[in-house]
């Protein structure tokens, strides 16, 4: 029976990968498809289905040959998404959330696609297409329909690096030797590499961040054989795209982290989850993978370490912000679907199918393959003393230069604003719509651990754009990508959404903004995980921040009326029926 | 043998066993840690309902994750902690559509009873109306999305005889539901079933024949808190000098159905006294069809389904000190909201266009200068004005109301029995 078990969930780990097939198969999940995988994994048919509709690129109802998904975020709102929107419609004759009537295009909206710096995008059957506008659109659409195919007629990605620190400051983006890293290996046991990691004061990038070294070690320390790597590539906080870059610029450097950490840990099996919207890079991603197998950097004995066996595989995922949480990731790479788990363990006492695992993002894994490679001294000289080291920022929204800067930790937000030549900034989004925000009276602080921490993300809002606009579109962000397991997060953020509703047609009290700082408050006390814990975050902090501003939406009257209920607005629809 | 610790529970010493579950502890010790989702047997616990938050050490989090280790200090009850976790209540049911009074479970409703313990008299939030399917395909079961709170215990506790899941979430944030196996369901057993209909805390999970076997009155939760000191659900006491204060009170039904007015008459010979305290103006009781004077409090039946409730509702504002929602349509809508979750003009073209007793083309929807404009949707009264007290129950009963009235007007200090505050 226990090995029944163990076969089974070995199996299930492949269902994400058997429904992708059937999804590109058809365009969509058929109802035989589900009856096989759930026969094949011996669960019923209502399991099957609910990790197939807890992702967005998986459809049950026909689709389209040509599957568009275009960006929602805030910064392709800001950069013409509405009439972009309009075009795609006007063009194939579908409208978003549906299928034209040839089957020919299926339209979706879709949360940040990792392609801030040059929005408006979106995905053609996965393939990038950057910069739309209406004129675009209408000659892609064409093109389409003339027979060409998207993979051909895409847009080259570039990867926008504006800038990076002096030369002997930068860390990811110098000149990169495959297997410098790994070969340094030789001459360290793993006890040194965690002592390395942990001098070099290296902290998980994806915007928590713990210490590596010290997940690193607790890895170790587990008694278990069997041990994960797990690399987190589901950047999905809206406006970052810098594991993206790294991917696409440097991929031999992320897999050598994983090999770092493989060595540091006794592990030897790796995964990379690798969100769907960077599906564009798998290809790229696998052909460095293979390479480096030729070059022994994977495989058995490693660099000619004896009995330092390592391999990789990559898992895509399917659509889902929440499986950027690392235990949402792992219960997605499981094959279920990706609810965060409860936090009676760490991954790295039970992770992927629950024996240790190091979760770290794309970006940890090229700091600590630098690390090693350049040593933690070099490190410790970068940064700010209590913050060593670079971090890579994703810069969008109202700026000349939006694209990746390597900037060192404790590098100032004027710093920064003057780097990429932003446009009248007036609000600032650190780390996406979980993370927080700034006015410029805050222009003076450094982004670091301690003052402000960030993940990547660094959008850029100028004097003409309307805040309630920005708190509207993570709030529905955040109403569509809450994995609705936990009250406070799955109701939670449908309230906040309606009253920011009110707010917006102007019906709003100075009241109902208490009432938001309450909520907020209640959600970040109770939420089982980050999204929901931080959801209002920003909302709340634009409060505070921004007093003017949401002063003027208030309506000062105090005798008990609510007066702006629009009574006409109200029976209008009644109205209809006055013969 | 576990290990003997001792953990504080605001600041009570407790001695127990190392690793039990923080709820069972409590609740052994007689402290009442609110809870949904939680199941004694299920470890890991689901954590999805999130109503047992606690300072656990200091950090807020859920009770039921909570395995007691040495020294563990644990705060309960504080104004915050309790603030939230009604929060969190009456955020469920804001997000379902819960008709208490036309609920086959209620009585025997953990939500609803959590509501009762904590004395939810009305929700914060808006009702978000969703739309929401009641499923009648299974076999032995109907499921009622509208009354599903995703606490996941089904999910995970009923299998089949060959352990394949009958049910699994759906979709994901707002949208998600629960979902069911039909092939699955088919094969459980009455017990099975009916066993799946105990476990859902609320009416979500029915089982067809079954649902009404246990009469109202004698369930569950009708009558027992399970606190100590539950009696005194909220009390006012104030400075009263010598011989009280004539007061003046208005009554109005809005679109209710005048039960509430019903149920205020039901305190019988307690009327005679009040009476001697107290002058009925604009009200049906004594059909003053016009406000000539301030009121010193207003008893609002019913919320507002037409344009003359709304201008109804703001005259009772500006005419009475102290305004009540008495009910459950004035505090949220009740009954006549179940319309809100259809666009009115579907509601009103199955009424008279479309309904199997129309004939076609012979029938037109009422409509003229003289009736009162039908609103898009029901509103409760305090999103149209601002309403100074709730007091729930479909109806509430006589006591309740008169008990709530008298501590208004005169500053008595009164308590409501758990038997007395119900939604149905």
């Amino acid at each position: 029976m226990k090995n029944k078990d163990s076969l089974n969930t070995q199996n299930r780990s492949s269902l994400l990968s058997r429904l992708w097939e059937f999804q590109e198969n058809h365009g969509y999940i058929r109802d035989e498809n589900v009856k096989t995988c759930a026969s094949e994994l011996n669960i019923s048919e209502v399991e099957v289905e609910g990790v197939i509709s807890f992702y967005h690129f998986f459809h049950r109802e026909p689709t389209g040959q040509f599957i568009i998904y275009l960006n929602n975020s805030i910064i392709a709102e800001t950069k013409g998404f509405q009439r972009v929107k309009e075009a795609f419609e006007r063009e194939t004759g579908a409208l978003f959330g549906g299928v034209d009537p040839s089957h020919q295009f299926a339209l979706f909206e879709t949360s940040c696609i990792g392609l801030s710096d040059q929005e408006p995008a979106c995905l053609i059957n996965f393939h990038p297409f950057t910069n739309l506008n209406t004129l675009k659109v209408k000659n892609i659409i064409a093109q389409l329909k003339r027979g060409a195919s998207p993979a051909d007629i895409c847009d080259p990605v570039p990867d926008h690096i504006r800038s990076t620190p002096t030369e002997d400051k930068t860390i990811f983006l110098r000149n990169y030797q495959p297997g410098a890293a790994v070969m340094k290996l030789r001459d360290l046991s793993p006890q040194e590499v965690i002592e390395e990691v942990k001098k070099s004061k290296l902290s998980g990038m994806g915007g928590a961040m713990f210490p590596t070294g010290l997940k690193w070690e607790a890895c170790q320390n587990q008694p278990e054989d069997t041990k994960y790597i797990a690399c987190n590539a589901d950047e999905g906080e809206p406006g970052t795209f810098k594991d993206r870059v790294l991917m696409n610029a440097l991929p031999g450097l992320m897999l050598e982290g994983m090999i770092i950490a493989a060595y540091a840990v006794g592990s030897t099996k790796g995964i990379i989850y690798l969100r769907a919207e960077y599906k564009w890079l798998l290809e790229k991603l696998e052909q460095t993978i293979d390479h480096f197998y030729k070059m022994n950097l994977l495989g058995k004995n490693i660099a000619g370490i004896e009995a330092f066996n390592f391999d990789i595989q990559i898992q895509l995922g399917a659509g889902a912000y929440v499986c950027g949480e690392e235990t949402a990731m792992l219960n997605s790479m499981e094959g279920k679907r990706g609810e965060p788990r409860t936090k009676q363990f760490f991954p790295t006492e039970k992770g992927y199918l629950n024996q240790p695992t190091v979760v770290n993002n794309v970006e940890t894994f090229c700091a600590a393959a630098r690390v090693i490679e350049l040593g933690a001294d070099y490190i410790l000289q970068t940064g700010h003393p209590d913050c060593p080291g670079t971090k890579l920022l994703s810069i969008s929204g109202d700026c000349r230069r939006p694209g990746i800067y390597e900037i060192e930790w404790g590098t100032t937000v004027a710093d920064i604003l003057d780097l990429c030549q932003a446009d009248h900034p007036h609000f600032i989004q650190i780390s996406g719509p979980s993370g927080q925000c700034i006015s410029m009276k805050e222009k003076d602080r450094k982004i670091m651990k301690g003052d402000l921490p960030c993940g990547g993300s660094f959008m850029i809002f100028n004097d003409t754009r309307e805040i309630l606009n920005i708190m509207n579109n993570f709030a529905e962000f955040f109403k569509h990508e809450s994995c609705g397991v936990c009250t406070p997060c799955r109701a939670g953020n449908f309230i906040i959404q309606r009253k920011l509703e009110k707010v917006a047609l102007k019906l709003a009290y100075a009241s109902d903004f208490d009432d938001i700082r309450e909520w907020g408050n209640i959600m970040k006390m109770t939420s089982r995980c980050g999204l929901g814990k931080t959801a209002t975050n920003s909302l709340v902090m634009a409060l505070d921040k921004f007093p003017e501003y949401f002063e003027s939406k208030v309506d000062h009257h105090k005798e008990g009326l609510n007066k702006e209920f629009d009574l006409e607005r109200s029976v209008e629809e009644y109205d209809r029926f006055k013969s | 043998m576990a290990k003997k610790i001792q953990i504080s529970i605001d600041n009570k010493k407790i001695e127990t066993e190392e690793g039990r579950n923080l709820v069972t502890v409590a609740k052994e010790h007689g402290i009442f840690i609110p809870s949904l989702c939680y199941y004694e047997h299920l470890d890991p616990p689901l954590g999805t309902c999130r109503v047992c938050t606690c300072n656990i050490n200091g950090r807020p989090g859920p009770a039921c994750m909570t395995k007691v280790t040495d020294g563990l200090e644990v705060e309960v009850h504080n104004k915050e902690l309790k603030n939230t976790r009604q929060a969190i209540v009456e955020m469920m049911f804001s997000e379902g559509n819960h008709f208490c009074p036309a609920c086959e479970k209620s009585g025997d409703c953990d939500l609803q009873h959590m509501g009762y313990e904590m004395g939810v008299s009305h929700s914060r939030f808006p009702h978000l109306f969703k739309d929401r399917l009641i499923d009648f395909n299974p076999k032995r079961m109907v499921i009622e999305h509208n009354r599903c709170v995703k606490c996941k215990r089904c999910v995970e506790e009923v299998l089949t005889d060959d352990q394949k899941s009958v049910f699994s979430f759906k979709n994901r944030g707002n949208e998600t539901v629960v979902g069911i196996d039909y092939e699955q369901e088919a094969k459980l057993s009455e017990e099975q079933a009916l066993n799946a209909m105990h476990i859902c805390p609320t009416g979500a999970i029915l089982v067809r024949g079954k649902a009404f076997a246990l009469p109202f009155g004698d369930r569950r939760f009708d009558m027992h808190s399970v606190q100590k000191e539950q009696a005194q659900i909220f009390k006012k006491p104030e400075e009263s000098n010598g011989k009280p204060e004539r007061k003046t009170i208005a009554t109005i039904s809005l679109a209710g159905c005048f039960g509430c007015h019903m149920s205020m008459l039901d305190i019988d010979l307690g009327l005679l006294d009040l009476i001697e305290l107290a002058d009925f103006h604009k009200s049906p009781i004594t059909d003053i069809k016009e406000f000539s004077k301030q009121c010193d409090i207003g008893l609002i039946e019913g919320g507002c389904c037409n344009s003359e409730n709304i201008e109804v509702l703001r005259e009772f504002r500006k005419k009475c000190d102290i305004l009540v929602s008495v009910g459950e349509c004035a505090i949220w809508g009740g009954l006549p909201a179940m319309r809100n979750t259809i666009p009115l003009g579907e509601c009103l073209e199955e009424a008279y266009l479309n309904g199997i007793t129309s004939e076609q083309g012979e029938y037109i929807v009422p409509y003229d200068e003289n009736l009162p404009k039908i609103l898009d949707k029901v509103y409760a009264c305090h999103e149209i004005v601002k309403i100074d007290y709730h007091i729930p129950g479909c109806p509430p009963t006589a006591t309740h109301i008169w008990k709530a009235v008298k501590n208004l007007l005169w500053g008595d200090q009164y308590s409501i029995l758990y038997s007395e505050f119900k939604y149905d």
